[in-house]
């Protein structure tokens, strides 16, 4: 079983993220970039399905600029086979994104994908069920726990309400929540050996469908910030200003 | 404009979270459709029906939408999207699984978590955890938006009936099943509902003690939230958790007791319109955003609270 994980660069979560002086977009000048966390998770996820036998080979694919390289070594250092870089000079929208997968799904025939419910740049939570409409295969969306057999996944999945368990006949898109697994670190003879694996580069604009921007964006600016507060000496105070400022208790 | 709306519900009640949808709708338009799916769930369609704003309902009714699977969930969104030039979910997860499968199969780049409409194309939405707001302008003919519900006071009962009409189920793709869930049941408000939230980190150090906080909700009518640390503990459930990849919340009052106040953390509760936290430590970014800071012990000041409410 071949399983596809594809990944994304982003701003490394610890980053407090900042708009441009003039507004134009958010300031990534000199800051740490990372795999965004939830695609590790769905890394972490493959390569275990390797290791247990269940899995065979475990591809890890990017949309993004060349930098994005050094989160695809990464991946390879966890334990990905091979890696894929769909080369773009501009950071794609979701839908260009997902019509790149699906051409390299067509290519590679996996079995499973799995990749992380959001990025933590954008927020957008699309790519996944988007691929798996273009594909029309099943989907799984915010995975807690995947039990795989030959032909099909049953996944629990994290809803607002708890949790739901379905069966999604593969091949298969699933989307990870935070608690399907504690990724793993890399060990330095496993990012020494990642420098040797296959990563193969093809361009995002000779893959033949419109890539241009359906979104613009105008400005980025602050949310509203808070006032600050006052510190309270004890319960009682607490409660008198709860109760006789902010009138929020009775 | 003709605007659709997809309602959230449990084939029984409307989800709040739909009636955030038609106000975002209301201001972008005044021709709005609500779309409600499911299974025996002809009393949503007439609670929809009563509400301020909606034009008109149309109601699909088949075994196959028992569980809102996304995959015949997005196919019959799309086969009735054809007049629309806006179709609208909540950013739950409900909206989150099939939105997106909808602007795939109609191929127009939707845009997620709307918080504010700005003008009929244009619109502001949080990136990076709410660390900042986008502006951001769809040059999409057919809009596919979903929207957050704490940002849009929730329509009412209006002062007349819209018409109800069905819409043809289609054949189940017959890729996915549902095999069960374990949602919770509680006597509190839900939680993105609640007027008052009260929350626990990993400073509460364990499931059993969020009784002391269990104590306090009950006697505020508040519900009980908790950070990723606190879940991720198994302290308590998942969907307890307030944040960038759980529940955003903006009560009245929010309590947080025993959480440091990460950004993760904060994009979930920091547009509450009061905040208090409890924390030993003067020193956790939490104090930050909180209006009334006290910096004790959890385990001292929950049971005088608790006693002196
Ligand atoms: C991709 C990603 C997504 C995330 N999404 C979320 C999310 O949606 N929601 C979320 O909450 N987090 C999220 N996180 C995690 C987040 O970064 C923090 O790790 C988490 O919020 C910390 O939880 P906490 O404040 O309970 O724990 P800690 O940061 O460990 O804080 C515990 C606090 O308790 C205080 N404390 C301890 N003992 C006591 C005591 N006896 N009395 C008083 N105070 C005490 C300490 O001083 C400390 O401030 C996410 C992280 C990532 C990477």
């Amino acid at each position: 079983m071949k399983i596809l994980v594809p990944i994304k660069r982003v701003v490394d979560y610890n980053v407090k993220v900042r708009p441009l002086s003039d507004q134009s977009n958010v300031d990534l000048n000199n800051v740490k970039m990372s795999v965004n966390p939830f695609c590790e998770i769905a890394l972490e996820e493959a390569v275990r399905l390797k290791e247990s036998g269940a899995a065979t080979e475990v591809i890890a694919v990017t949309v993004g600029k060349q930098a994005s390289q050094e989160q695809l070594r990464t991946a390879l250092a966890l334990g990905a086979d091979r890696a894929i870089l769909v080369e773009s000079d501009t950071l794609a929208e979701p839908l260009v994104i997902a019509k790149a997968l699906a051409k390299i799904c067509e290519d590679e025939k996996p079995h499973l994908i799995i990749l992380g419910k959001q990025a933590i740049d954008g927020d957008n939570n699309q790519t996944g069920q988007m691929l798996s409409a273009l594909m029309g295969y099943s989907q799984a969306t915010n995975a807690s726990e995947i039990k795989l057999s030959a032909d099909s996944a049953d996944v629990t999945r994290e809803i607002d309400g708890g949790l739901q368990t379905i069966k999604i006949s593969l091949p298969a898109i699933v989307t990870t929540d935070l608690r399907l697994n504690e990724p793993r670190y890399a060990s330095l003879p496993n990012i020494m050996k990642a420098k040797k694996k296959e990563l193969n580069i093809i361009n995002l604009s000779e893959m033949g469908f419109d890539t241009s921007i359906r979104t613009e964006l105008l400005s980025v600016e602050l949310p509203p910030q808070r006032a600050a507060g006052v510190i309270v000496e004890s319960v009682d105070e607490l409660i008198d200003k709860l109760k006789n400022e902010a009138k929020v208790i009775s | 404009m003709k605007i659709l709306v997809v309602a959230e519900h449990d084939n029984s009640t409307l989800k709040g979270s739909t009636n955030s949808t038609i106000a975002a709708a209301k201001e972008i338009g005044s021709d709005i459709s609500v779309l409600v799916v499911g299974n025996s769930c002809s009393s949503v369609a007439t609670e929809v029906a009563s509400l301020d704003g909606v034009t008109n309902v149309m109601l699909a009714e088949d075994e196959i939408y028992s569980n809102f699977l996304a995959e015949d969930l997005a196919k019959l969104v799309e086969s009735v999207s054809d007049e629309y030039e806006y179709i609208l979910a909540p950013a739950t997860t409900f909206g989150k699984n099939f939105l997106p499968r909808v602007s795939a199969l109609l191929d127009s780049q939707q845009i997620s978590e709307i918080t504010e409409v700005v003008s009929s194309d244009t619109f502001k939405r949080p990136i990076y955890a709410g660390s900042c707001i986008a502006t951001v302008k769809s040059l999409e003919t057919k809009k596919i938006i979903s929207v957050r519900s704490t940002a849009f006071d929730g329509v009412v009962v209006g002062p007349s009936e819209a018409p109800i009409s069905n819409v043809a189920s289609l054949d189940s793709l017959n890729i996915s099943s549902f095999v069960n869930e374990d949602l919770a049941v509680s006597d509190r408000p839900e939680l993105t509902a609640a007027d008052i939230v009260v929350s626990g980190g990993r400073g509460m150090q364990s499931g059993d003690n969020f009784h002391l906080l269990d104590s306090i909700a009950d006697k505020l009518g508040a519900a009980v939230g908790a950070s990723r640390a606190a879940v991720d503990a198994g302290f308590v459930p998942n969907d307890y958790q307030v944040g960038q990849t759980g529940k955003i919340v903006a009560p009245d009052l929010y309590i947080a007791v025993g959480i440091s106040g990460a950004i993760q953390h904060l994009a979930g509760m920091k547009d509450s319109k009061v905040i208090v936290a409890i924390n030993k430590d003067e020193d956790a970014p939490i104090f930050q955003v909180a209006d009334y800071g006290l910096v004790a012990d959890l385990f001292e000041a929950l049971p005088e609270l608790d006693s002196k409410l």
